[in-house]
């Protein structure tokens, strides 16, 4: 692996070798007095955001730290970006500051894999306009590995605005590369059209979909989508494919509920239900760190320190 | 007076070998002929093809001089065997005046590589608001029979029926850019399987093909005529194939990318696979070969748009759309018409340059040699490949898709009017008349 682009590009094999790493980080760091190793210590990681996410940016940042990696904050709110630099001059001057990594997050889909024609350094995709963002579904995958034993003949449902969500695009790939049943659910205006070959089911009745379903993923959906008419109203989005108590009396007793974070409360997704200890939202952040460890780990060293 | 020029042992449009001696920028005579005061062109082996004709060139100029010239456009024409092209009005300040058009064609005369009919718009600065001064461009120097929003589709019904009915004046015609606005607002590639997994908004097929259905109920219903520009799809094909057999005047041209290239390209999500309307399913070129072969597509057009390196060495959604086309359109013409040895040299004149001509109303183009028409040919080796290296190309700019690919028949010799603009498969500097 010189990069990491998309989770769809990714044998299954490479996918459970990231897994398991992360599994190694996560026990190496867990309980430590300090939480750090000294893997990738002296190696330049940049985090080039050309999208506020304080979140993502801020997951990367502590994994590349607890790596011991220097790590600098190309924003672009803070750079030449704003000067309107173009993608290519930006990625040479990174180039020229010999970063080992690029972290980047892009609103244009393909973003990332441009930025690998112009660059020597390893490449991390966090997250390129609708098309994918694979560190997100591999701490999905560990998500679920962990709360319920494994993946392969699990099944999941994923909910919500799909056309306009990486998340839900790098999932499908990783989810059923790894064995998993996927469910893609929502209006047929937030399905992408064409895509009856894609390794899925499609529905669009939620309650029909979480029958014997093991984890149920909602998406962010966007109430300013109701003005390009996606969806009448956000109250009518909420009734027909919000996740409210009743419908999570609908799944059976061992499945979890996971979001990708920020929630709308009241919209996909009920405030007792993300609250509830079914929930995994705050496990998948805690998770993420672990999970960008590892690929940090092995995009940076080829896994030959280990 | 420029030296008579004596093309020895042609094969004239695969129908035959034959000498044809030009004089004063005419055929003179065609058989078996000797001329000792003639300049002799070796045409062993080559195909003479009446000089091709583009309906839909983006030169460029003016504006934006720094992607291509008027200049620097022909002269790719002419290196592609074109000796007319249709010059789009989408320049800066847009061609919507008199006074642009025949500044357009006043360059294109003094560049002197290839006849330049400037396009006019139909709308004042191309924004579908109120017509242009239409009239002003028919009775201009320019004389300008087409017209165009190019890049911009006529998307409003009532400016779309008052631009047709108000051409039929001087026996004009509307080139419509078949695109309705709303269906592909942000949109960034061929709606379909590949945008679904690219994440990569999409352009439906439907929105190009409600226009054109359309715009031929408004032809018909105004008896007047209807180009459809870069046709794409397959079912855009039906709806002009149903249109023509009711006797509509509807006409319509195909790119050669349309005819070459899928939306597979954009997997590599480099810039210069991104175009308008984009690059379809395969499913929709073998349709488009079929109609072109059938003469339900009447000509070849190239679509030729070139950008400046800047705005395609970019991401996906911020590079500018359109590819170059003048010097590989003949290449590739060929290969969707069943490549140098099977195609029918007839059907490819027909469709590259006599149906354009007519199109387009250029009298003195697409016509096949005989004596006292005017010398506008081309001579190309249907044996010889060529790869494509963007640096050595013409143009001005470097964006042609085919960069590296090895493609079949070069253009050896191209006459304008008797003079050559290439020979030996070079650019001629010296071309003033």
């Amino acid at each position: 692996m010189k990069h990491l682009l998309t989770t769809k590009e990714l044998t299954r094999e490479e996918a459970e070798l990231i897994l398991d790493v992360t599994q190694q980080m996560a026990d190496a760091v867990t309980g430590r007095e300090v939480p750090k190793l000294p893997a990738l210590r002296g190696r330049t990681v940049v985090n080039l955001f050309y999208e506020d996410s304080t979140r993502t940016r801020t997951s990367f940042e502590t994994a590349a730290k607890r790596l011991s990696a220097d790590v600098v904050n190309f924003a672009a709110k803070t750079s030449s970006v704003n000067k309107g630099e173009s993608l290519r001059d930006t990625a040479l001057t990174l180039q020229a500051m010999g970063a080992d990594a690029v972290i980047i997050r892009h609103p244009a889909a393909g973003a990332p894999q441009r930025l690998t024609e112009w660059l020597d350094g390893a490449v991390l995709n966090a997250g390129d306009g609708t098309h994918a963002h694979p560190t997100q579904a591999l701490l999905d995958a560990y998500t679920m590995q962990k709360r319920l034993g494994g993946i392969e003949g699990r099944t999941v449902a994923i909910v919500g605005d799909i056309l306009h969500s990486r998340v839900a695009r790098s999932n499908v790939w990783l989810l059923s590369k790894l064995g998993a049943n996927v469910r893609l659910v929502g209006p047929p205006t937030l399905l992408p059209k064409d895509i009856g070959d894609w390794p899925v089911e499609i529905g669009y009745d939620l309650d029909a979909s979480l029958k014997g379903v093991d984890a149920v993923m909602m998406l962010r959906v966007q109430r300013e989508r109701q003005h390009a008419s996606f969806f009448p109203t956000a109250n009518e989005y909420a009734r027909l494919y919000g996740l409210d108590e009743r419908r999570l009396a609908l799944m059976p007793d061992h499945a979890i509920v996971m979001h990708p974070g920020p929630m709308n409360r009241g919209m996909e997704i009920a405030a007792s239900v993300a609250d509830s200890p079914r929930a995994t939202i705050t496990e998948q952040v805690t998770n993420g760190v672990w999970v960008r460890m590892a690929v940090l780990y092995l995009l940076l060293t080829n896994g030959e320190t280990r | 007076m420029t030296k008579p020029v004596l093309i020895k042992g042609a094969d004239l449009i695969g129908k035959g070998r034959s000498d044809v001696l030009v004089k004063d920028g005419r055929v003179a005579e065609i058989g078996s002929l000797s001329a000792t005061d003639a300049d002799v062109v070796d045409a062993d082996g080559l195909v003479l093809l009446p000089g091709l004709v583009d309906l839909h060139t983006h030169l460029r100029e003016p504006g934006r001089e720094d992607a291509e010239t008027v200049l620097t456009g022909t002269r790719a024409a002419a290196k592609g065997g074109y000796t007319a092209v249709c010059a789009m009005a989408n320049s800066n300040p847009v061609a919507d005046t008199a006074g642009v058009v025949e500044q357009v064609a006043a360059l294109g005369r003094a560049a002197g590589y290839a006849d330049v009919q400037p396009i006019g718009a139909v709308s004042i600065g191309l924004e579908g608001q109120r017509l242009a001064e239409i009239g002003a461009m028919a009775n201009s120097a320019a004389n300008v029979r087409m017209f165009s929003d190019d890049g911009h589709c006529v998307s409003d019904p009532v400016l779309m029926r008052r631009a047709l009915e108000y051409v039929k004046t001087f026996g004009g015609l509307i080139a419509q850019h078949a695109e309705e606005p709303r269906l592909t607002e942000g949109a960034q590639m061929n709606e379909g399987p590949v945008s679904a997994e690219l994440g990569l908004p999409g352009w439906p097929a439907v929105a190009e093909e409600a226009i054109i259905a359309r715009d031929v109920l408004l032809a018909e219903y105004t008896d007047a005529r209807v180009h459809f520009c870069h046709v794409s799809t397959a079912r855009s094909v039906d709806i002009i194939r149903e249109a023509k057999a009711r006797g509509a005047k509807v006409t319509a041209e195909v790119c050669p990318h349309h005819l070459l290239l899928t939306d597979e390209a954009v997997r590599s999500y480099d810039p210069v696979f991104k175009v308008n309307p984009p690059l379809r399913r395969e499913a929709d070129v073998h349709v488009l070969r079929a109609a072109l072969a059938e003469g339900v597509i009447d000509a070849v057009a190239t679509d030729h748009a070139p950008h400046a390196l800047q705005d395609k060495e970019c991401e996906w959604a911020a590079a500018r759309p359109g590819m170059l086309g003048l010097e590989t359109a003949l290449s590739i013409s060929v290969l969707a018409l069943g490549g140098p040895k099977d195609v029918d040299w007839d059907v490819l004149a027909e469709r590259t340059s006599r149906t354009p001509a007519r199109i387009a109303g250029l009298e003195a183009h697409g016509r096949d040699p005989q004596p006292g028409v005017e010398a506008n040919f081309t001579l190309v080796d249907p044996a010889a490949t060529w790869t494509v290296v963007p640096e050595g190309l013409a143009s001005l700019s470097r964006n042609t898709p085919y960069a590296g690919s090895e493609l079949p028949v070069t253009v050896e010799a191209t006459f304008l009017r008797g003079r050559a603009t290439v020979l030996n498969g070079k650019i001629q500097e010296e071309t003033t008349e």
